[in-house]
């Protein structure tokens, strides 16, 4: 009986309090920067691909919405022929990104993604690649590691020493 | 002859009016419900929604009408009109005004808990006629709850009815000039409006609807403007109840005069439709059981007290 009572004064105490709903279309949400959202890949600083197609991201995706197909450009450097991500499956998990040897994939902070056609939610490669470099501005895989596939000569990367010639006896 | 059109135009006002408020419910209570809730309602048809009714209306009234073909036809038509009826009915009891009153009866009060009663019979028929275990099992809720309610319904008034002795609702209205009946009555009151949120079966004691359990109770079959008789009719009960309320305990249309006696009547009608959306916006439901108990156990007897504690006192009195 009192807690009827008080329950019914403090639901009408909430008359004078702020609305904790946002008018979504009008106003929008703060979304956080690590918030999982639309697909993309990403370039390195170069403007390269970053994605050598090396199909980590279809086997860590637990709902298989990623399919892609690797081939190799003129210099030997892997490259995806098709990448194609079928956001009407996908859950936004997060393990693609987790899973990408070079931040390739990354998810962004957006979620306005609604179609009227089932079929316009599967996004190819050039719906998901963009200009930039998304989370890791100057990370580019090929400059760290990787045989020279006509990014760098071999041990022209970053942290890696020329390569010692074995013939010489000058130290 | 003027006095016949007078008469009829009362009965439009009386009418359209109540209807439109009843139908104007709908948005008030959405938007209330809303600002108890922390949100903000409906706000995209019309400046902060208030064409919202409307747009519920043209929807319901292109909505199919579907009688599905196992219902017992006649009776599943019938029944959303019975509440309509009824509590239209009540409704020409009511003084709004002095005056501005649709039949001054001298039983008034009898009339309206005989039609109120009355409305029991909409949600039986159609839980029955509707051949659907929810909307069976809701109707027989709504049967049982209504019964037992209605007994100490008309028990709570009595008190009201003793202290002015008269069944007339002006007469009601009149004697409470010097002292509002909330404060003689106020345990009447408590019973009445406990007695009046079940006859309504709004949300607290919505056992027949309860639609956490049972669908959509006794009206799970129902569709387009049938439904919406339904839901018109709730309102309405609100209304009624309100009014009802608003007449026997707090008064009517008296108040400092610097307004209008409807002005009056409408304020305090008003204060009890919001504050039975507030009940719906904090309460849960309680069990059947407790429902039951609640009734039987704590009001009747307690109505029963009342009643003779009053009479008491006005047999001193005279």
């Amino acid at each position: 009986m009192f807690s009827s009572l008080r329950s019914l004064w403090l639901v009408f105490l909430k008359m004078f309090k702020r609305n904790v709903t946002i008018p979504y279309p009008e106003k929008k949400a703060y979304l956080p920067p690590r918030w999982r959202g639309r697909i993309i890949l990403s370039r390195d600083p170069d403007h390269n691909e970053r994605c050598v197609a090396c199909y980590l991201c279809a086997a860590a995706c637990p709902v298989d919405c990623i399919s892609l197909q690797a081939t190799e450009d003129e210099n030997g450097r892997r490259y995806p022929e098709f990448f194609r991500i079928n956001f009407s499956r996908c859950i936004f998990c997060g393990y693609c990104e987790d899973a990408c040897p070079t931040y390739a994939i990354q998810l962004t902070p957006d979620m306005e993604m609604g179609e009227y056609n089932r079929q316009n939610l599967v996004y190819e490669k050039e719906d998901l690649l963009i200009d930039g470099v998304g989370k890791y501005p100057g990370y580019s895989f090929y400059r760290q590691s990787g045989v020279a596939v006509g990014v760098k000569p071999k041990g022209g990367g970053d942290k890696e020493d020329a390569p010692v010639d074995v013939r010489t006896l000058i130290p | 002859m003027s006095e016949t059109w007078a008469q009829i135009l009362i009965i439009i006002c009386v009418l359209l009016g109540t209807v439109t408020i009843a139908a104007g419910l709908i948005y008030v209570e959405r938007k209330m419900l809303a600002v108890w809730q922390q949100r903000s309602g409906p706000n995209r048809v019309g400046p902060f929604g208030s064409l919202q009714v409307l747009a519920d209306m043209i929807k319901i009234f292109f909505k199919e009408d579907w009688i599905p073909p196992f219902v017992d036809k006649k009776v599943f038509i019938l029944a959303p009109t019975i509440i309509m009826l009824s509590i239209l009915m009540s409704f020409s009891i009511v003084p709004f005004a002095p005056g501005l009153v649709v039949a001054d009866m001298n039983v008034g009060l009898l009339f309206f808990l005989a039609m109120s009663s009355l409305g029991t019979y909409t949600i039986i028929l159609a839980g029955w006629s509707s051949d659907n275990k929810y909307a069976l099992i809701g109707g027989v809720r709504g049967a049982a709850q209504m019964i037992s309610y209605e007994v100490f319904m008309s028990l709570s008034l009595m008190g009201v009815v003793l202290q002015t002795g008269s069944f007339n609702m002006t007469d009601i209205v009149n004697s409470q000039k010097g002292l509002w009946n909330v404060i003689p009555q106020f345990i009447g009151f408590v019973i009445f409006l406990l007695a009046g949120i079940a006859e309504t079966h709004r949300l607290p004691f919505d056992l027949p609807e309860a639609e956490s359990e049972l669908v959509a109770g006794y009206h799970s079959e129902y569709s387009g403007m049938k439904f919406g008789m339904f839901f018109v009719g709730e309102y309405l009960g609100i209304t009624l109840i309100s009014c009802m309320i608003a007449l026997l305990f707090f008064g009517g249309w008296l108040g400092p005069s610097f307004l209008p006696g409807i002005v009056w009547f409408l304020i305090k009608m008003f204060a009890f439709i919001l504050f039975f959306i507030l009940l719906r916006a904090a309460l849960p439901r309680p069990r059947y059981d407790q429902l039951m108990g609640l009734g039987w156990k704590v009001l009747l007897p307690l109505s029963l007290l009342n009643v003779l504690v009053t009479g008491a006192i006005v047999l001193l009195n005279s």
